[in-house]
């Protein structure tokens, strides 16, 4: 089976200024959604109680919407989780009341209503913790952020780190713009998410700078732009089946993973597409806007030839 | 030029046998168990222990399907709930003593049923976390300041005595916040309390201002003891935890510190929550008292008459009875310190307390005027008084700093001094995380996990084979045998298993077929170039490693950052994510390429490979490789 038949190098690049603008409208739109809803962050982040508790029955939202209220909480939220019969209150940090009272009360109001409900669980993060998270998470992003751009520089050149960082960074933001948008909840495990996506989606530029490295070294005569062409039409097969089979994986998430990993997958998959786009269109056009040359990836004194590579000697 | 040596395949033999033996635990499921362990720092689970629960089981009449004692604890094994449960109430039953608590904690636990020459091997399953088992996780803060108050308070007293005994006049000594003020009236009393400080006091720095015509001396404590006052609350907090979890009956409770002043506690299986931070944040108590010597009371230890008026019985730590008063000599907020060392004469392992001034005159003057009479230290634990040691005291004690000695061994005299120091919290902790995961939630997690897994695996290996043909089934073994490596790996380090850790598994393999594809292209490339197959396989191999390289080092450094900032849950995550990269570089890269040259190295004059169709675009229709 073969899915790619391309006969001749598709020219990426001659519409590489409307794939960036493309890219920049997306960005921007993130960007915006991002400032004008923010994220619904989850209370690892904010701190605050979260319990999951399961009815034998699908549950009225409503009555216990109405219970939890009359505890006198603020901003209580109550949602089916999951299932009808399960449903997620998430309960604000009050101060001068431990979690353990609060979830206690809670319960206890719920299990008058109605005595066959039951605890799931129960997550309480104090407020000190969640402003750490936020940190930490931050801190995180910078190290990735930093180490790829240092390996790219040392492995190519500065312009692949610069493009690469650009192209990928452009992908959370639009993630995080999706996770704004559909105001879906940003949790811990969605922010690993991110992350893992920004290492992923390098990959593919990565994969596509080494063929433009490789098509320098053995397409003399071609210029800037149909070596960019043309790595990237003979690596877009394997981009797009390897996407494909993650994409299989992170599908099985979604459909067989329940409640928990639902965004996290969620995130993924957003990454993986746009991953894909902005790798193949975003990163190389912005190297061919950064003014890559064959100079800046063969050193004259470089003597790379591998003995094993039939194509070394017929090609120069 | 597609030949493996030997030693290659050996490698990937090996490589295979240990995965397998790693991974093997993890099928076997587990066996409700119950464990027995100690209690307290003084008691140690021993074969006389197993004996004992062995007579126990035997009298019930329960056949467990093994009783082994396993490190600290001992461990029998049923085969149903129902003799679990029969077997905890015999064993406990047997393990208590007529009065009083039991030195053990038994609980019910859930173990391995894996075979005995797994478990020889060091081979266990992998570690659940409490997502998936079930459980309370607590993140509690210790106050350090308080701890710093306290400990400066204490020296504060402390600094009043001394001061006192000699003969430096002061006006005043008032801790105001994290410093100690002393006020002076003239420079000959300021020389004498620089040198008291100077001396005696080699855990406080001072610095010292002119007041009008008086002085003051204001005294902190040095950064070094700072830190090492906290780093003792901390550890002596942590102590205190386990002596209570140890109530619970939790069978592998986590109590860790996290960061400088964290302490981080894990009971899984447990879930009443409301009870065990109940437990977690009670007070124990020590108090010393003077043993009642009159000949009623001597009467009541030996034959177990009535105790006199004014008198208590407790145990001591052999089980003897002992009577004494229930006057208070003192408390052990007195106590600041307790260490283990060994007498300067006699070599004998002692315990070192340390009182504040306070602790320091009353037991000075208790001591002066009960010279040969016998003195009792109990700890109140559980709402239990037990006798720590009831020593006879030889001579007037000052100074606030006593010695207890008496026929102790090296060990006995550091579980004291644990025991001692661990009676009470030394610094207050707040809760700022709790996660409660109920067991039926758990079970489901895992089965969730496990069905993203094994669905998104097997759709994977479908669609590999029927776009690569055999290609494609070498890459879905490969596949197969990176899941083998990151298990067993994962269960040889006894890394605990997550949710998201289960999601980093799926994701892992969903990253790892890029190299197999990245390879495939590239052998499908060259052949589609005319490169003849042998040549073909060994181009694509070699050439798709270098991207294959940077694509993984890239991945991994997201995986670090993850690994080195993340908590939680996160950290689940990126360990699986790290362990599984490197697996796949080993799988994907020299493991598939040990198959295909297994498959086709050995043929000479090989005319085609079976990798799917390899499309030429100048025939312009579809050359069947194979």
């Amino acid at each position: 089976m073969e899915l790619f038949k391309i006969k001749k190098d598709i020219p990426f690049m001659k519409h590489a200024l409307i794939f960036n603008a493309i890219s920049f409208l997306t960005f921007a739109l993130a960007v915006f959604f991002l400032f004008s809803r923010g994220l619904h962050l989850s209370v690892e982040f904010t701190g605050g109680t979260l319990m999951e508790v399961s009815y034998s029955q699908p549950a009225d939202l409503q009555k216990v919407r109405g219970t939890v209220g009359t505890l006198g909480f603020s901003e209580v939220q109550v949602q089916n989780f999951g299932s009808a019969r399960d449903v997620l209150i998430r309960l604000p940090a009050q101060k001068g009341v431990s979690s353990a009272q609060q979830s206690d009360k809670v319960l206890a109001a719920l299990k008058a209503n109605d005595p066959d409900v039951t605890l799931r669980r129960t997550e309480f993060v104090g407020p000190q913790v969640g402003d750490e998270l936020a940190e930490d998470g931050l801190k995180a992003l910078a190290f990735v952020v930093v180490g790829i751009m240092l390996y790219l520089a040392i492995r190519f050149e500065w312009k692949f780190a610069v493009s690469a960082i650009i192209a990928n960074l452009h992908d959370v933001i639009i993630i995080l713009g999706f996770f704004a948008f559909f105001q879906w909840e940003f949790s811990l495990a969605v922010l690993a998410a991110v992350l893992a996506v920004l290492g992923y989606s390098v990959n593919e530029s990565v994969v596509i700078f080494d063929r433009i490295r490789e098509n320098f070294r053995r397409y003399r005569k071609m210029n800037t732009v149909e070596i960019i062409d043309n790595a990237i039409t003979s690596t877009i097969s394997r981009t797009i089946i390897t996407h494909g089979s993650t994409q299989i994986m992170v599908l099985s998430m979604l459909l067989f993973g329940g409640e928990t990993l639902h965004y996290f997958a969620m995130a993924l998959t957003i990454g993986i597409l746009f991953g894909i786009y902005s790798s193949v269109f975003v990163a190389a056009a912005i190297v061919m806007w950064l003014g890559i040359q064959r100079e800046d990836l063969i050193k004259p004194i470089k003597k790379d030839n591998d003995p094993g590579d039939e194509n070394s000697g017929a090609v120069v | 030029m597609n030949r493996y040596p030997v030693w290659k395949y050996a490698i990937i033999l090996i490589a295979m046998l240990l995965g397998v033996v790693y991974t093997l635990p993890n099928f076997f499921g587990e066996a409700p168990a119950v464990q027995v362990s100690s209690g307290k720092a003084t008691i140690k689970v021993d074969t006389s222990t197993l004996q004992k629960v062995e007579d126990a089981l035997k009298a019930a009449s329960v056949a467990p399907q093994s009783v082994a004692l396993e490190g600290t604890s001992i461990r029998a094994r049923f085969d149903s709930t129902d003799q679990q449960l029969k077997a905890k109430d015999a064993i406990q039953k047997a393990l208590t003593p007529e009065s009083g608590d039991s030195p053990y904690v038994v609980a019910l636990n859930l173990v391995s049923r894996s075979p005995a020459w797994l478990t020889a091997l060091h081979a266990s399953p992998m570690y659940l976390g409490l997502d998936l088992r079930g459980g309370v996780h607590f993140m509690l803060q210790v106050d350090m300041q308080a701890a710093l108050t306290q400990r400066l308070e204490a020296l504060a007293g402390d600094l009043r005595s001394v001061l006192r005994e000699k003969d430096v006049r002061h006006g005043g000594i008032s801790r105001n916040g994290q410093s100690i003020e002393i006020r002076l009236r003239d420079a000959q009393q300021l020389e004498g309390a620089k040198r008291v400080l100077s001396a005696q006091f080699a855990d406080l720095q001072a610095q010292e201002a002119a007041d009008g015509t008086e002085f003051r001396l204001t005294a902190s404590i040095k950064p070094e003891a700072a830190r090492r006052v906290q780093e003792q609350a901390l550890k002596q907090n942590i102590t205190t935890l386990h002596n209570r979890i140890n109530e619970l009956g939790v069978a592998e409770p986590v109590i860790q510190q996290q960061g400088l002043d964290r302490i981080v506690v894990q009971l899984p299986g447990v879930q009443d929550t409301a009870k065990a931070k109940d437990i977690l944040g009670r007070t124990a108590t020590l108090e010393v008292r003077m043993v009642d010597e009159s000949t009623e009371a001597r009467a009541a230890e030996q034959a177990g008459g009535i105790v006199p008026f004014g008198a208590e019985r407790y145990l001591e730590r052999d089980g003897r009875p002992l009577v004494v008063k229930k006057q208070v000599v003192l408390t052990g907020d007195n106590l600041t310190d307790a260490q283990p060392g060994f007498d300067g004469q006699t070599q004998e392992p002692v315990v070192n307390l340390t009182l504040d001034a306070k602790g320091a005159r009353i037991f000075k003057d208790v001591t002066r005027d009960n010279i040969g009479k016998r003195m009792a230290i109990i700890l109140f634990e559980k709402g239990k008084g037990e006798v720590v040691t009831a020593p006879v005291i030889r001579s007037e004690i000052g100074g606030g700093r006593v010695q207890i000695s008496g026929r102790m061994t090296t060990a006995e005299a550091n579980d004291t001094a644990l025991l001692l120091r661990a009676g009470s919290l030394a610094a207050p902790m707040e809760i700022i995380e709790e996660r409660t995961i109920g067991p039926s939630l758990g079970a489901e997690n895992i089965a969730k996990g496990f069905n993203s897994v094994t669905w998104g695996f097997l759709v994977i290996v479908a669609f590999m084979f029927i776009y690569y043909a055999v290609f494609g089934l070498v890459s879905g073994i490969a596949l197969g045998v990176n899941l083998l490596f990151l298990v067993a790996i994962l269960s040889m380090l006894q890394a605990t298993l997550t949710l998201p850790g289960m999601a980093a598994m799926a994701l892992a393999l969903g990253m790892a077929i890029d190299s197999n594809v990245l390879i495939n292209e590239r052998v499908r490339e060259e052949l589609r170039n005319g490169v003849s197959p042998q040549a073909a396989i060994h181009a694509g191999y070699d050439r798709a490693w270098s991207t294959i390289f940077d694509s993984n080092i890239t991945t991994l450094i997201a995986g670090v950052a993850l690994l080195a900032f993340g908590s939680g849950p996160v950290r689940g995550f990126a360990v699986v994510h790290c362990i599984g990269i490197l697996t796949s570089m080993f799988s994907a890269v020299f493991f598939s390429r040990g198959l295909v040259n297994l498959w086709y190295g050995g043929k000479k004059k090989l005319k085609s490979v079976s990798i799917g169709t390899v499309w030429r675009p100048e025939g312009g229709s579809a050359v069947k490789a194979d």
